[in-house]
């Protein structure tokens, strides 16, 4: 993987022998761009709107394999990096593939402690849920990120923590949403599915973010061309757009694009994809 | 809203079928196939179409039997245990001669085994399963685009040949996301006039029927069965060919094992070795053609694939054993690595 930034950085990071010219910016090796702490400063400056309104209980629902595990772990990454001590639980019950526990590793050199279940990405597909996960809606002197199952079989598990997260009045529930799921291509579909969510956790939603993607194939024009439908079912449901996540190695030709869309009012939020138990290389090269 | 969709390997197999015309689907879930289930269940209702989850494996299969019999589209799905209690029924619905889909996403086995994924139920799909002399067409996608491909083609044969068909996946291909590009749905019905749909007076009864009370007239549908097999793999192989043009050893592989292999003919390419990749995408009816004319050209086959070595029986049959066959493969849910199909053909090629 390589990742497109700005050439004013590109020589400051790289020096200008090790890259090549590109368009309008340049490219460099992911293991230059992981490592360098100029560009690292960057991507975290981007997430700062995100940090700064951060509240004590972060939630994270939405339709099944919206990409809430990913925005979850990125999400509790930029909490950590900001100073806050945070810690990340996993609530799926309902898929035993593609969990928080794939970033443990991540997770763990980040001093990030991670709760999750017992059999998690083990042979046995077992849907409880660990009782330290209650110490973490009840004891308030931490940030927590909580991950929860996709559609509304997911929320329910999150029905018994409720009491504590209402009692505490300092929590958001974001509903992750990709325009490019089959079942969430409208505004319409998806408000009905986030309406079987809200009814299930017996919790309403507080914002919501926008992760369109299509995989490794995902383009700046295919995030920005959901933004309208985005838009949309905010003024629906009656919720404000917390950010649009994104590849971090999109984020400057998106950015551009949006500029010279005028799409001024769009909050990236730059993300490193998570690696998977199984992670495939794509079949047609 | 896009014409792209980002899908799971077992939502892209509910939706083609769907857009195949399917109607009627009947499931019990299981892990690694529950979305199959899951996406008919919300889709089905607003379709007009039956979504039932039965009470077990073996109810849902007799259900397919009967819409099937009633000239209707219907497909089941489930991972490598509850196939094996479908068996009585994928038996009867082949001695009835009736088009039927079912998918079968491997996991882990023998017994309970694992969630993870799989491909040692290629005996079982490709020689019989169920009691009796039949087949079942074979199919088996290597990308989340073929689950739904291979579907809607699955439909097609299984109407055309009047025979059940499979769809041979595996955990992997289930659970991955990639984007997919779906077909439009078909609004052309198959004629079959052989369904029982009530004769309304004007034609004589259709019988739907295995048991056959004469011993010659069971022989007669065997015969005449195996008829139309022949026509099948005369007609219906598929596979494909990756850089055999110039190949001097050849990887067979199909499924998730193929993806893999992929990347390990691209490095042997690279450090010199002429390999190339036959990857059958029907299983039965096996590509034993392209196998035997590869045995001509090649100096030995690797076959790579997530069992302790099944499909590898066909590769030396077609191959007729005139050259060495090598096994690559991982099980248990583990996944071969191109690193490891890298290291058999290095040791292909040093033999």
């Amino acid at each position: 993987m390589e990742i497109y930034i700005p050439c004013e950085f590109a020589v400051q990071i790289a020096g200008a022998d090790c890259i090549t010219r590109f368009e309008y910016c340049f490219r460099l090796p992911t293991e230059v761009y992981r490592k360098n702490p100029l560009l690292q400063r960057i991507f975290q400056q981007e997430k700062r709107f995100m940090i700064h309104t951060a509240k004590r209980v972060s939630l994270f629902c939405g339709h099944y394999g919206s990409g809430k595990t990913n925005i979850a772990v990125n999400y509790a990454l930029a909490l950590k990096a900001s100073g806050k001590d945070v810690r990340i639980a996993d609530l799926d019950i309902v898929n035993p593939y593609f969990r928080t526990k794939d970033s443990m590793d991540v997770l763990t050199q980040a001093g990030i402690p991670l709760i999750s279940p017992a059999y998690a990405n083990s042979n046995v597909d077992l849907p409880a849920l660990p009782q330290e996960l209650y110490g973490l809606v009840q004891q308030r002197q931490s940030y927590a990120v909580l991950d929860i199952g996709g559609d509304d079989r997911g929320a329910y598990a999150l029905g018994r923590f409720v009491p504590y997260i209402l009692e505490e009045q300092n929590y958001e529930m974001f509903c992750v949403v990709n325009f490019y799921r089959p079942l969430t291509q409208t505004a319409e579909d998806t408000a009905a599915i986030m309406r079987e969510i809200e009814a299930a956790a017996h919790l309403p939603f507080t914002a919501i973010i926008n992760n369109s993607n299509l995989g490794e194939e995902t383009s700046a024009y295919d995030i920005l061309s959901t933004c309208d439908e985005c838009k949309k079912l905010a003024s629906m449901v009656n919720l404000p757009i917390a950010c649009t996540s994104v590849q971090e190695d999109l984020l400057p030709s998106l950015k551009r694009e949006a500029e010279h869309r005028q799409m001024k009012e769009i909050n990236f939020f730059p993300m490193t994809l998570q690696k998977k138990y199984f992670d495939i290389e794509p079949f047609d090269r | 809203m896009a014409e792209k969709v980002l899908m799971k390997g077992n939502e892209a197999i509910a939706e083609a079928a769907i857009r195949a015309g399917c109607r009627h689907y009947f499931g019990y879930p299981i892990t690694p196939q529950t979305e199959i289930a899951a996406y008919m269940a919300k889709r089905m209702p607003k379709i007009g179409g039956t979504f039932l989850q039965a009470e077990s494996e073996i109810a849902a299969i007799n259900m397919v039997y009967g819409v099937a019999a009633a000239g209707m589209r219907v497909m089941t799905s489930s991972s490598s245990p509850g196939v094996s209690l479908k068996q009585e029924g994928i038996s009867y619905i082949a001695g009835c001669d009736l088009p039927a889909l079912i998918i079968n996403v491997q996991r882990g086995g023998p017994g309970l085994g694992g969630i993870q994924p799989s491909q040692s139920d290629y005996f079982q799909a490709t020689k019989g399963g169920g009691h009796g002399d039949y087949h079942l067409i074979v199919l088996a996608p290597a990308s989340v685009q073929e689950m739904a491909d291979l579907t809607i083609q699955a439909f097609t044969l299984a109407d055309k040949y009047r025979c059940p068909a499979m769809l041979l996946a595996d955990g992997t291909m289930g659970q991955m996301m990639e984007p997919v590009i779906l077909p439009e749905p078909q609004t052309s019905a198959v004629e079959k006039p052989w369904a029982v749909t009530g004769t309304q007076n004007k034609r004589p009864h259709n019988i739907i029927n295995s048991l056959c009370l004469r011993p010659e007239q069971l022989e007669k549908a065997n015969f005449e069965r195996y008829e139309k097999y022949k026509q099948i793999e005369a007609n219906e192989v598929l596979y494909e060919s990756f850089m055999m043009e110039d190949a001097e050893y050849c990887v067979v592989a199909f499924g998730i094992a193929a993806r893999v292999s992929k990347n390990a003919v691209i490095s042997a390419r690279k450090n010199g070795i002429k390999v190339g990749m036959i990857r059958p995408i029907t299983l039965w009816p096996f590509p034993t053609d392209a196998i035997a004319a590869a045995a001509k050209q090649v100096k030995g086959f690797v076959c790579a694939e997530l069992s302790m070595g099944q499909m590898i029986e066909d590769v030396r049959l077609a191959s007729a054993c005139t050259k060495p066959v090598l096994l690559c493969n991982r099980v248990g849910g583990m996944i071969i690595t191109p690193e490891e199909v890298l290291e058999k053909i290095n040791t292909l090629a040093a033999l």
